[in-house]
């Protein structure tokens, strides 16, 4: 069928009409594409520019290397080593069952590991790793290593965690570091972004948490571009943190060591205290437990042992402890009374084993009573009744201020967890917290350093010093910030008559090297290394009339947890004090008997700067102290002392 | 049914046909397409493989298509139309009941050397149909409703298959190109008032289904379409296709972040940046200048052809040519639209441009046809 022309031109101009119609639609149409990319493009370009950064511009924290802790010859204390994990990337690892397969055949997987490997996956973006393994030994890392071709998507990491080379020895003071938790992040009011970093580290006790600002340092920024899915293209740029600053501690890490092995078996602590500057040079509570055991995490058996430890080795004895500081007390007392001028040049009095005040009678220790003694035999073998005496004419009032001027019931500044305040009571302190009015029972209590007085092994060291010294000897704990010498503080004069004080040394000198002196069993006889020192038992329980009655059980055979607290403190060399020492054994019965020995020995490895010579021991002790000293260096032999030239 | 139909009183024979070929649309096209693979390299992280290489292996195919269909007389293409459209439904029922799923649709079949998207197919031969019935059918018979009612089946067929794997958006495209075409052919304005009205009926239709077990589309259709009424309501979720794909080419600004630094595509923000959504990477790289250059060499195509068909006297070759490019505007239009937050989420790549084996070849074959039609039209 053939069409005419007149047919296709009808048809033709028909077609060109309507296709000019939807052409200039379709014109119409794209002029209003075009206008809306101008609209986009060019009006809202500023805006969305602004989006596209935001999507595509991420904030990483570089976490800050924490700062290390020396002691003061430079020994490493707390350090930060490489810890190493073994990680899997999903999206790398193609079959995961059976590259988890391969990797339990080359290294032992705990059980359970592979389920919880599998379960974190699946809730995590698959380039993000997932660890297997958090504390990998060098020996899993290198096997991993060695296999890596099959096993892909399974790589080491390394990362840094602090290691605390010292182990047990620094528990107390350092404590330790671990992961930030909620509790801890509650605590802080303003918590900096690095705190929420996975796995960061935060001091928990100890030194490492009192000097957190300082040793955490500033956490660093880069700039990373990410992709949708949140992955790390490339870094922009970066900003470097400020690392944490390096402490350096005023302890000898080997002497520190010593005194902790030289306490391990008792339920005791010891403070050694440099009588010049302050410096703590060793401050032991025993027993100990490793503080590595706590950045790793504590397994439950582990920390069951530790709470369940009836000798409470988590506790920081130095500082938290408090005990009735017993007969160590009297200094104070005699001090009181002293300046309050109410002893004669050659007052005596009499003891005949028991005071009674106000109805109530007070014994001396020694039911027979010392008979006549002037200061110096009252110190010397510690005679009660002399300073139930002194203490009724002194009064409470002006003993407590004297035993706060020595360093007793103020809170010393030193960066340890749980520093204890300590009491030196006074009639309104009695009032208020008890609502009972102060008696005289217990100003003659107090003058013994029992009843409502309360001390802690850190401030009868400070006591101690301040007795040899006169000076106003304040404990440092901190040597130098970043190689920055911390400044020593309270160096003045106590503002107490120096022949007092003299009296004082003497009697103590006196206790410890007289014959009939309380601690004549523990004297140091090299002649420049003499100390003196008092001893100190504090009871622990009421001994009621009826036992007294029937004789005072002995120690020996009473339970642990009965038995008195043994103490000592002691300054030495005598003629020009050097260090001060006070050494509490929990329960450890007499303090001449399980105390001093103790502080003998510690002075002596403190004086020494090592192990002493026999001959500084009188002849007799020398066998024992030998076999004691050798069963020592067995307990502690790896202590490293970086940069100490042992003479 | 033959050449002599055709008033044609020199035809170009054999190799000559090369020159008669329209050339400036054939040069556009190869342009466009060089711009595909200037942003498929992009989009790849700078690396031909895995989409720009192959890419560009398909256009050289298809120009050689092209050029091969070009060669044979429409004359004989249009002898075909009919067969050509039985087959092609005959593919799309196929689909139905052997059809690789992908996407969540019933989309290709595998031939083993491609996949075929038979509804691509359906956009050519459906307008091949329907320029054939035109041309076939007295033009005074045209507006009378039996007359009317036959090209109405033969759309609403294929539209309602292509609906059901689902494929919204190729659907959407058929009805629009084939009612398209019953205008060009000069159906009466009332049949396309008509329509219209009981289209907002439809659509009202569809929107009272929703939740109802007679549901009309797909959760995820409407979830599309509530999104794009207001993107803002599922940053995340849904909406963030078109917030995203806003981002991307309003960062762009006027000259763009120059070539291979758009950050939101190469960071992945983007989703299907290969496919439907490669216009954002161009107008975020390439900026304002780039994204108009663009549509300025879609409108110059459309215009050759539309040139091209008021030339031609003959009725099957107009109708043929106007429905190919109108064909081509939908694509690229719907696709623009969708990326510019104008239009919902429908799946429609970028002709051309967007990666994908099937669209180009389909569409250079379509115009393999429109040059056919420009060489051998009547002079």
């Amino acid at each position: 069928m053939k069409k005419t022309r007149a047919e296709t031109d009808f048809s033709h101009r028909h077609i060109s009409r309507r296709a000019a119609l939807l052409g200039g639609a379709q014109l119409l149409f794209i002029g209003g594409l075009a206008a809306r990319m101008r609209y986009l493009q060019v009006e809202e370009a500023d805006q969305f520019r602004l989006l596209a950064e935001e999507n595509r511009i991420n904030v990483r924290l570089i976490p800050p290397s924490r700062g290390e802790v020396f002691d003061r010859n430079g020994a490493r204390l707390a350090q930060n080593a490489p810890s190493y994990r073994i990680v899997i990337v999903r999206e790398d690892a193609g079959d995961v069952d059976e590259t988890l397969g391969k990797l339990a055949k080359i290294i032992r997987l705990e059980e359970g590991t592979v389920e919880r490997v599998k379960e974190e996956m699946r809730r995590s973006a698959p380039f993000l790793p997932v660890t297997v393994i958090s504390d990998a030994s060098w020996d899993e890392i290198s096997r991993v290593s060695v296999n890596a071709p099959a096993l892909p998507g399974i790589t080491p990491e390394v990362g840094l965690s602090r290691v605390y080379p010292q182990g047990s020895d620094f528990a107390h003071v350092l404590g330790y570091v671990g992961p930030v938790s909620d509790y801890d992040l509650s605590k802080i009011e303003d918590p900096e972004p690095v705190l929420m970093i996975p796995r960061f580290q935060i001091g928990k006790v100890g030194v490492e948490t009192k000097l957190e600002p300082l040793l955490r340092g500033k956490a660093g920024a880069k700039r990373v571009e990410v992709n949708a899915a949140g992955r790390v293209m490339r870094e922009l740029d970066r900003q470097e943190g400020k690392p944490g600053s390096d402490i350096q501690l005023t302890i000898d890490s080997a002497l520190q060591g010593y005194v902790q092995a030289r306490i391990s078996k008792e339920s005791a602590s010891a403070v050694i205290i440099d009588c010049d500057t302050g410096d703590l040079l060793a401050c032991a509570s025993a027993p100990s437990f490793d503080p590595n055991l706590f950045v790793r995490g504590i397994s439950q058996a582990d920390y069951g042992a530790l709470t369940g430890n009836k000798y409470r080795p988590l506790a920081s004895k130095t500082v938290q402890g408090l005990y009735p500081p017993g007969s160590t007390f009297k200094m104070i007392t005699a001090m009181a009374a002293l300046e309050a001028g109410l002893i004669g040049p050659d007052e005596t009095a009499y003891c005949p084993g028991h005071l009674t005040v106000s109805g109530r009678r007070f014994h001396c220790w020694k039911r027979a009573g010392h008979g006549w003694v002037d200061l110096q035999d009252s110190l010397k073998k510690s005679c009660d009744v002399y300073y139930y005496d002194l203490a009724i004419k002194v009064g409470i009032e002006k003993i407590s201020a004297m035993a706060r001027r020595f360093g007793l019931g103020i809170k010393h500044d030193v960066p340890m967890s749980a520093v204890a305040e300590g009491l030196a009571p006074t009639m309104q302190w009695k009032e208020t917290f008890h609502g009972q009015p102060w008696r005289v029972g217990d100003t003659v209590n107090s003058s013994i350093g029992q009843g409502f007085l309360l001390a802690s092994p850190l401030q009868l060291a400070v006591m101690s010093a301040r007795i040899a010294t006169g000076r106003e000897v304040s404990p440092r704990l901190i040597k130098s910030v970043d190689g920055v010498e911390q400044p020593l503080r309270g160096g003045e004069s106590l503002g107490v008559n120096e022949n007092n004080l003299r009296k004082m040394r003497r009697a103590m000198h006196a206790v410890v090297n007289d014959r009939r002196g309380t601690a004549y069993r523990s004297r140091i006889i090299a002649e420049d290394m003499r100390m003196a020192g008092k001893t100190g038992t504090s009871q622990v329980r009421n001994i009621t009339a009826a036992e007294r009655r029937a004789g005072v059980i002995r120690n020996e055979d009473l339970p642990w947890e009965r038995r008195d607290h043994a103490l000592f403190v002691n300054f030495a060399p005598f003629d020009r004090p050097k260090i001060a020492v006070s050494v509490i054994v929990e329960h450890g019965g007499g303090g001449s008997k399980a105390a001093a020995p103790i502080a003998r020995d510690i002075t002596l490895q403190a004086l020494y700067g090592g192990q002493p010579p026999l001959e500084a021991y009188p002849a007799k002790d020398r066998d024992r102290i030998a076999t004691q000293q050798e069963e020592l260096r067995a307990i502690q032999p790896l202590v490293s002392i970086n940069g100490r030239d042992q003479a | 049914m033959s050449y002599l139909e055709y008033n044609v009183k020199h035809t170009p024979t054999g190799l000559r046909k090369i020159f008669y070929l329209n050339w400036p649309v054939a040069i556009l096209l190869a342009t466009v397409s060089g711009a595909g693979f200037l942003m498929l390299y992009s989009v790849a992280g700078g690396s031909f493989s895995p989409w720009a290489e192959p890419q560009m292996k398909r256009f050289a195919a298809g120009f050689a298509l092209m050029i091969f269909v070009a060669m044979v007389p429409i004359w004989f293409w249009r002898s075909l139309s009919g067969m050509a459209y039985l087959v092609t439904l005959l593919l799309l029922v196929a689909v139905e009941l052997f059809g690789t799923v992908g996407m969540g649709a019933q989309r290709w079949i595998d031939l083993g050397f491609m996949r075929l998207q038979p509804s691509e197919l359906m956009k050519i031969t459906l307008v091949m149909l329907l320029a054939a019935y035109y041309d076939w059918l007295p033009a005074k018979k045209t507006s009378r409703p039996l007359w009317v009612l036959i090209p109405v089946v033969i759309i609403i067929v294929p539209v309602m298959l292509v609906l059901r794997q689902p494929d919204l958006g190729t659907s959407i495209l058929l009805l629009a190109a084939g009612g398209g075409l019953m205008f060009l052919a000069g159906v009466h304005w009332a049949y396309f008032a008509a329509v219209i009205a009981s289209g907002i009926g439809l659509v009202t239709a569809v929107f009272q289904s929703r939740g109802t077990t007679w549901q009309l589309i797909k959760d995820y259709q409407f979830r599309r379409i509530d999104t794009f009424l207001d993107p803002s309501s599922d940053p995340l979720g849904a909406g963030y296709h078109i917030t995203q794909s806003k981002i991307a080419l309003g960062s762009g600004g006027w000259t763009g972040r120059g070539f291979m630094q758009g950050t939101q595509s190469r960071l992945n923000f983007l989703p299907e940046k290969h496919t439907d959504f490669i216009f954002t990477t161009l107008a975020e790289e390439f900026g304002f200048v780039g994204a108009i250059s663009l549509l300025g060499l879609y409108t110059l195509i459309i215009l050759f052809c539309v040139w091209s068909a008021l030339l031609n006297k003959d009725r099957f070759s107009s109708l043929l040519i106007l429905g190919i490019a109108l064909n081509f505007f939908l694509f690229f239009a719907v696709n623009m639209s969708m990326v510019m937050g104008l239009a919902p989420v429908v799946g429609v790549p970028l002709p051309l441009v967007s990666f994908g084996g099937s669209a180009m070849l389909v569409l250079m074959l379509a115009f393999g046809l429109m040059q056919s039609a420009h060489v051998h039209r009547p002079r």
